[in-house]
């Protein structure tokens, strides 16, 4: 097949692009790295993440920049408080009903890169994930959102 | 072709210098709280504020300024916030397993335990060894 993985292709060319801005040639060789690209990944068989319902991801990434700002927010004024204002750090263990692998990737990204939480360990057994969070005040209120704002919507972008 | 930094016009300069000094700011107090948080899972959260907003803030500046002085659209930048956060996580999972793995094997503070499984899988492990 000439295009195993077309939207891998046309990210990449798009980023070609970027890189070297428009003209005739550049797209050309853009297309060219593209296609040697897109075979190379096609001989390491990774699985294909199947999109079911793709217009939930401009949604999805709507909600994670607002929350990473504010959480940026959050976490910024707990360190600069310092000891003034004791905060109530601790370990969570997140059961979670995702188990595509994208999916998964894609939720580790989202709580590392919001500056409260960090994914420490996934337990594919158990479907668990072991979280710490900065400043754990309710636990099962922290549970409820994550599953509400992100894993919801991830478990109805992938198949 | 790129204008002199004095031609940039005033609206322009604002919003660049606003999400510079913004972008800095969270970076420097994720390094500062990388020097005062107390514990290592506690520090691990600090320079995260630099992976996110703080490269998001500096990013949107070096969009801006270099849009404006060139007069065409310059979104590269993107790509290096893209990147900077598709990667940290594997860092950072790395050395939180490790701190773990670690904490666990000193049994020092209160690290939640392996999962109750794991310690069934060696156990059997080490029945069949017997038997064998």
């Amino acid at each position: 097949m000439m295009l195993p993985y077309p939207i891998l292709a046309v990210c990449l060319l798009l980023m070609w692009l970027m890189l070297n801005g428009f003209s005739w040639g550049q797209l050309v060789l853009g297309a060219l790295v593209a296609l040697f690209a897109s075979w190379a990944l096609a001989s390491l068989r990774p699985d294909k993440p199947k999109l079911r319902k793709w217009w939930l991801i401009p949604k999805l990434v709507t909600v994670v920049f607002v929350d990473i700002l504010r959480s940026n927010l959050a976490v910024a004024t707990l360190i600069l408080k310092g000891k003034r204002r004791p905060h109530t750090s601790g370990f969570l263990l997140l059961p979670l009903e995702i188990e595509n692998k994208t999916a998964l990737a894609l939720l580790a990204i989202i709580l590392t890169s919001t500056p409260g939480s960090a994914w420490l360990e996934y337990d594919s057994r158990d479907r668990t994930v072991l979280l710490h969070v900065l400043d754990l005040i309710d636990e099962e209120q922290w549970i409820a959102t994550i599953k509400h704002r992100y894993e919801a919507l991830l478990l109805e972008i992938f198949a | 072709m790129i204008q002199p930094v004095s031609d940039l016009p005033l609206w322009a300069a604002m919003v660049v210098a606003a999400f510079l000094i913004f972008g800095s700011a969270l970076a420097l107090i994720g390094a500062i709280g990388f020097l005062r948080l107390p514990t290592f899972y506690e520090r691990l959260h600090a320079p995260t504020l630099g992976t996110s907003w703080g490269v998001g803030g500096i990013m949107l500046a070096s969009m801006v300024y270099f849009s404006v002085s060139s007069s065409r659209p310059v979104l590269h930048e993107i790509l290096i916030g893209l990147f900077v956060t598709v990667t940290t996580p594997i860092t950072f999972m790395l050395l939180a397993r490790a701190a773990l793995h670690r904490d666990r094997a000193e049994s020092n503070g209160n690290v939640p335990e392996k999962h109750q499984h794991d310690l069934e899988d060696v156990e059997a492990i080490q029945g069949n060894a017997e038997e064998n």
